[in-house]
């Protein structure tokens, strides 16, 4: 039977599974919209702004473990989806987004709506295709989605021109695709395997070091967890990685990095083995290079190789999934029957106990004094047990989420590590409520940050996603203003902003439930009602303390055993 | 140090512009590049001149490789291989140098592929340094034009570079 290529899109989209479309409609995609509004396979999310149609894919994704998809115009809803696009492509969150494209015979003649989305796109994505035939379009969408999800995970974009929508052809859905250019390996070297566990026996200083990868590999949290309890070694995760042990287990030392914390940072500096676990070694993971765990042997479980020996050498690299690598590392120490040193270990944590004891996250909240933004995080974790959704925006807010919230889970820490997009985290709290409704997600947000796609609030009112927002509002953009106090002798150029908006009542005006927040006291029980309130979005609107610095700190271009406490 | 790769990719649009823009995005040089389709017409293959140390041209393979049309990326440096550039080269001829760049395009084993009253073309496939060589001769009489590839460059024996 021949279909038209707008016939074939919804068709695949139901093949793959597809629940949730986040989209925008315009002209060239009207043939899809069509064919969407007579199937009806999929929920389709109508969005406010295309960025925010990525983003909410990305968090989407990221709960509910699946390909995140997006459906733009093309023109500007191609151009505002690129925030969104860079935003998975540095975060490595599967999703695949469907531009319109004017008439494939009118390409190049700066047609209206016309932009040259595989171009724009192509530093911002995986991959991306431009289907210029009908015949093409089944066989180019089971690519994407097997591109997206596999491998080191990524968007895809897939550019549609109108008359390939309405071009009709025989439909034929390729079951199996194989592609011989693209062969992500899974399985680890087994005598690279090996000499890892070897190593690991070995080692007296030994770390764990895991990243965002743990996240992306379904299910190897769990290995995690269990390498380092049958180790009994420590662990630090970067902020892509929380979640992937629990975070009140003991041998948890907190994030590392930047804003990490004074154990995990100076466990790391003085380590003589990293066992780097589907982690980067981002800038703000290791400060300056030559001074980052300047004495470890550092082995490297990575899915994509160019991750490997990028910014720090790996003496022993491990190319494959990470959890079919934690796997074959649990099976060949089973093999083998050795424990790790027990003597040399107990000295280290002996030294990390130490290190632990400065208690660098402590703050004091004075119950009449204005409210900390820590305690409204310490707050939202309490009233919630640690098993909300947490989403956030980028900034100091983002950082004290990260420093204080405890997650007990994987994927319930929903944040933009790598690109730091400012109005991530609404949209992708949307994605991610749609992805499980019954939960709690919460936006931790900064005024400013949630400024940049507040008028998402009117999709999370049209799709009744029950979503929180939790602003600590200082009146700044809190890091920016952090940096210009420490760095630029606090002259705070354009990092406040004066005409802020009474958030209580935008959230009213957009149907929602506000609050605003002044007084220590009102903290948790504002928490309490909000939490209860399941038929709409409700934003809780927190004024803290206005200079509040995040502690601890290590300067730009500094080494991590340089950081400043406080 | 310099370093000749062979990529192969699929022939498909946009692929030069993804092996370009990988190139400029991560701040790497491309010192020359030739493409052209091979045996299989479903596939181009590519030699590539660029420089970097170790680390770098290590991370230039790895990102290669990462591109999803890219089929295999070897890099020839270091082991035993060949590699041929061609290059056309247009040189003033007059009643006095013409016998001597003649005698000169012999030496050369170039050939004559033009010729006008005041000129001759010249082609000559070689090694880098022996177009070099060839240019420094002809300099001194006049050279009006010239164009030259990249290298192409395959390895030495009987292992060929192919899709499987």
């Amino acid at each position: 039977m021949k279909l038209s290529g707008a016939e074939i899109f919804v068709e695949c989209l139901k093949r793959e599974g597809v629940e949730i479309v986040f989209g925008y409609p315009g002209g060239v995609v009207l043939p899809i919209y069509d064919e969407i509004f007579k199937k009806d396979y999929f929920r389709h999310i109508l969005v406010r702004h295309e960025q925010a149609a990525l983003h909410a894919a990305n968090g989407y994704a990221r709960a509910a473990g699946k390909c995140g998809v997006a459906l733009v115009t093309s023109g500007p809803g191609a151009t505002n989806a690129v925030t969104g696009l860079a935003d998975s492509y540095m975060d490595s969150i599967p999703t695949v987004c469907f531009s319109g494209q004017v008439p494939t015979a009118m390409i190049g003649t700066d047609a209206f709506q016309e932009a040259d989305t595989v171009g724009i796109t192509r530093s911002a994505t995986k991959h991306n295709f431009l289907v210029k035939r009908v015949e093409d379009l089944a066989l180019t969408i089971r690519q994407a989605f097997h591109i997206a999800t596999t491998g080191r995970p990524g968007p895809v974009l897939i550019d549609i021109p109108k008359d390939v929508s309405t071009a009709t052809c025989e439909f034929h859905y390729p079951e199996k695709v194989e592609m011989r250019s693209y062969k992500p390996v899974t399985r680890g070297h087994t005598a690279q395997v090996k000499r890892a566990v070897t190593a690991l026996l070995g080692a007296k200083r030994p770390v764990i070091y895991s990243g965002g990868g743990v996240m992306n590999s379904r299910g190897s949290a769990e290995l995690l967890t269990e390498l380092m309890g049958k180790l009994n070694f420590p662990i630090t995760q970067t902020l892509m990685g929380l979640g992937g042990v629990p975070y009140d287990d003991e041998r948890f030392l907190g994030m590392l990095g930047m804003h990490g914390t004074y154990e995990a940072n100076m466990a790391v500096s003085h380590s003589d083995l990293l066992l780097a676990v589907g982690a980067r070694f981002d800038d703000r993971v290791t400060g300056k290079l030559e001074a980052f765990a300047p004495d470890a042997k550092i082995i490297h479980i990575d899915i994509d190789p160019s991750s490997i020996s990028k910014n720090v050498h790996a003496h022993l690299p491990i190319v494959g999934d990470v959890k079919v690598v934690l796997g074959q590392i649990l099976k060949e120490l089973e093999a083998k029957g050795k424990q790790p040193d027990a003597e040399a270990l107990k000295i280290w944590w002996h030294q990390i106990t130490e290190w632990r004891s400065k208690d660098c996250l402590n703050f004091t909240q004075d119950m009449n004094g204005p409210i900390k933004p820590q305690y409204v995080v310490s707050q939202l974790h309490e009233k919630t047990g640690g098993d909300a959704i947490i989403t956030t925006e980028v900034g100091q807010h983002q950082m004290w989420a990260a420093q204080f919230y405890g997650f007990k889970q994987p994927h319930r820490w929903i944040t933009s590590g790598g690109l730091g997009t400012m109005g991530f985290g609404l949209p992708a709290a949307i994605g991610a409520q749609l992805a499980f409704p019954d939960e709690t997600v919460i936006d931790i947000a900064g005024e400013s940050s949630l400024l940049m796609n507040i008028q998402e609030l009117s999709t999370a009112m049209q799709c009744k996603a029950p979503v929180k927002i939790a602003i600590l509002n200082n009146g700044f953009m809190g890091m920016v203003r952090q940096w210009q106090e420490m760095f630029f002798g606090s002259r705070y150029s354009h990092s406040y902003c004066e005409s802020l908006p009474d958030f209580a009542k935008v959230a009213e005006a957009f149907g929602g439930v506000g609050y605003r927040i002044e007084k220590p006291e009102d903290v948790g029980p504002t928490i309490e009602k909000a939490l209860a309130i399941r038929d709409r979005f409700v934003l809780m609107d927190f004024s803290v303390t206005r200079e509040e610095n995040v502690y601890p700190m290590v300067p730009a271009g500094a080494g991590l055993h340089e950081m400043v406490l406080s | 140090m310099k370093h000749t790769i062979s990529i192969l990719v699929e022939n498909e649009f946009g692929v030069l512009t993804r092996i370009a823009g990988l190139f400029s995005a991560r701040g790497y040089n491309i010192e020359s590049l030739n493409v052209a389709p091979t045996l299989d017409y479903t596939a181009s293959r590519m030699t590539l001149v660029t420089r970097g140390n170790e680390k770098v041209i290590e991370q230039i393979k790895k990102q290669l490789n990462k591109l999803i049309p890219v089929i295999r990326v070897e890099d020839l440096t270091n082991q035993s291989h060949m590699e041929r550039g061609m290059m056309l080269v247009k040189v003033q001829a007059t009643e006095k140098t013409r016998a001597e760049v003649l005698r000169m395009a012999e030496v050369f084993r170039a050939s004559v592929v033009d010729v006008s009253e005041a000129s001759y073309t010249l082609e000559l496939t070689g090694k880098e340094n022996k177009l070099e060589a060839f240019l420094r001769m002809l300099e001194p009489h006049g050279i009006i034009e010239m164009t030259r590839t990249g290298p192409v460059g395959m390895r030495r024996g009987a292992k060929g570079f192919s899709v499987d």
